[in-house]
């Protein structure tokens, strides 16, 4: 492995900067270490001369004496979520297989505009339905790390980021773009023992970033570390137009903004996320994490969201009802896949065409979505789940008066082994129970490395912030990683 | 409320999915699994809760009315699975 490699988003900007090696040199370290992961499976489409077109611009910038970008010389992975112009975007689904978009997403323009370089597209769940990277067409993806038992089980990178979160761990990308419906940024982070945030919904936009359930759907950065994150966040953040729910406010310069004393600072811990049977490992690290922010200077206080236990079924009513109508558009007739059996209609080519390229569970999902909103059950299901969600808001909100920040874990257990979870769609819902209900609320979230399990594999805390107020959230996350000495790292098998 | 197999099928049909019968079988399970689980969200009490519909408080925003793109006949046909000349092809649709 080269020295480069090693290196994140800071450290390879500066080092661009500073001459002390060119933007090339690292995208080509980069690109060996893609090339030499392919056990992993975690690119669905490799594009090295795209990462090392990047480079040669941002030394050629240099050598001209010209001012560099935020993420001037950083090779980066793109999750296939994002379409890219020229490259294919699939959302790891069949239905899309061979799209190739004729445009640009805004996020990943922001990144290719703030000098940034694309290594490839990431594998995912299907259209970000998963909690474990199982569900994509394009096979799934493995873990690096593994169990200390000695047992070699394929574990699950966590998902529906599990592309991204696996690449950054095993040192294939020293950053990636992600998107959370659902803790589809943080469970996997937490998975991995890497970083993640997302962003209050509207900081970054959504348009040409395929759309999952868009009343959620929020993309944010994975990356090694909390800085790494504050940079990249930056880069991809900002008002777009093109998105009618895009927040039309500066983006902040959280880099600058990052102070890890916390003096003042109020820190809430909800007592219902202390779920009956919480698995020990959870609960220590939790109260470790606990330990650290007192330590950073905040206080700590106690303090109820009252209709959390409900979060997880309101959730799987909205998503899959926004779902099933965003999927609409997979009809066989305008891009993507097309399945005409013989003296087939219209209709017929639209059934036949979207059974044979959805997955399974995005056809559970759509039709999910499709029952919960059809006459006579809109009222009881969906309506009643948007009432839930409004108090589930209105909870965060009443909290925020004794606190300023949420500590909680990312996800209820480490990462499990793939298959583990398959035969119950709901096991794998449940997943996600601590990273739902932020997301409902459209607040700040973020992941960040709290300590290995018994079986040595990592867990993550999560801190949740007030609407906006990224800065907090980033600057709690630093504040534990100062003190969590997290540098335990898969070891390299694949 | 629970779904019945016929009620799976007119779900698919509603959804444009074809399944088979072995399908609408399974799918009658794990549907009414999920739905019963949801249905606890009837426990709340939700009197005088209007339902959400932003997250974060923004007003929607009006552009001027004047056209800001066009001619990409080409871009929008690109990845068409079967165009017919500058048109998306479809299977006939009138007798």
């Amino acid at each position: 492995m080269s020295e480069l490699t090693k290196l994140g988003v800071a450290a390879i900007r500066s080092g661009v900067a500073a001459g002390d090696f060119s933007a090339v040199e690292v995208a080509e370290a980069f690109n060996s270490n893609v090339a030499n992961a392919k056990a992993l499976n975690a690119f669905i489409v490799e594009t090295p001369e795209k990462a090392i077109e990047a480079a040669q611009a941002v030394d050629a910038d240099r050598a001209a004496g010209k001012p560099l970008g935020k993420m001037a010389g950083v090779p980066i992975g793109m999750k296939d979520l994002f379409c890219t112009q020229g490259v294919q975007t699939t959302a790891a689904s069949h239905i899309l297989e061979g799209f190739v978009p004729t445009y640009e997403s805004t996020v990943s323009a922001n990144l290719w505009n703030a000098g940034a370089g694309m290594l490839g597209k990431l594998n995912m769940d299907q259209f970000a339905m998963g909690s474990s990277n199982e569900t994509s067409y394009f096979g799934n993806v493995i873990s690096p790390w593994r169990r200390n038992d000695g047992s070699n089980a394929a574990l699950a990178p966590g998902g529906s980021s599990g592309g991204s979160s696996s690449a950054i761990a095993a040192r294939l990308c020293p950053a990636a773009t992600g998107t959370d419906t659902g803790g589809s940024i943080r469970q996997p982070a937490a998975f991995v023992g890497i970083s993640g945030i997302k962003p209050t919904y509207g900081r970054c936009s959504r348009w040409g970033v395929v759309a999952f359930a868009s009343s959620l759907d929020q993309a944010g950065p994975m990356a090694r570390d909390v800085r790494d994150c504050a940079i990249m966040l930056e880069a991809m953040a900002g008002f777009d137009p093109k998105d009618s729910t895009s927040l039309d406010l500066p983006v902040p310069n959280w880099e600058a903004g990052l102070n890890s004393d916390l003096k003042g600072k109020r820190i809430g811990i909800p007592r219902e996320y202390r779920l009956d049977g919480i698995d020990e490992d959870i609960a220590s690290m939790w109260d470790n994490g606990i330990a650290w922010l007192k330590d950073a200077g905040a206080q700590i206080v106690d303090i109820s969201l009252p209709h959390t236990k409900y979060a997880l079924p309101a959730y799987y009513i909205i998503a899959p009802a926004e779902a099933s109508s965003n999927l609409a558009r997979y009809d066989g007739v305008r891009f993507g896949l097309r399945d005409l059996p013989e003296g087939a209609g219209l209709q017929d080519m639209y059934a036949a065409t979207r059974a044979a390229g959805f997955g399974e569970e995005v056809r559970r999902r759509i039709m999910i979505g499709t029952y919960v909103l059809s006459a006579g059950f809109y009222d009881a299901y969906y309506t009643q789940a948007q009432k839930v969600r409004a108090l589930i808001a209105r909870d965060f909100h009443n909290a925020w008066v004794s606190c300023d920040l949420i500590l909680a874990p990312t996800a209820p257990s480490a990462a499990f082994g793939l298959g583990e979870k398959n035969a119950d769609p709901l096991s794998m819902y449940l997943n996600d129970v601590f990273a739902v209900p932020a997301s409902l609320a459209g607040l700040p979230a973020m992941s960040v490395p709290g300590g290995l399990s018994k079986e040595g594999l990592p867990l993550g805390l999560q801190i949740i912030g007030k609407a906006l107020d990224e800065q907090a959230v980033l600057n709690a996350g630093l504040a534990i990683e100062q003190r969590s000495e997290f540098t335990a790292e898969a070891g390299e098998w694949w | 409320m629970s779904v019945d197999k016929d009620t799976v099928n007119k779900i698919a049909r509603l959804s444009r999915i074809a399944i088979s019968d072995a399908e609408a079988d399974k799918m009658v399970g794990e549907l009414n699994g999920i739905l019963a689980w949801v249905e606890q969200l009837g426990e709340v009490d939700v009197t005088g809760v209007e339902p959400m519909t932003a997250v974060i408080p923004n007003k929607l925003r009006l552009r001027d009315d004047v056209v800001t793109d066009g001619d990409v006949r080409d871009k929008v046909l690109a990845n068409a699975p079967a165009k017919e000349g500058s048109f998306f092809g479809v299977p006939k649709v009138i007798e």
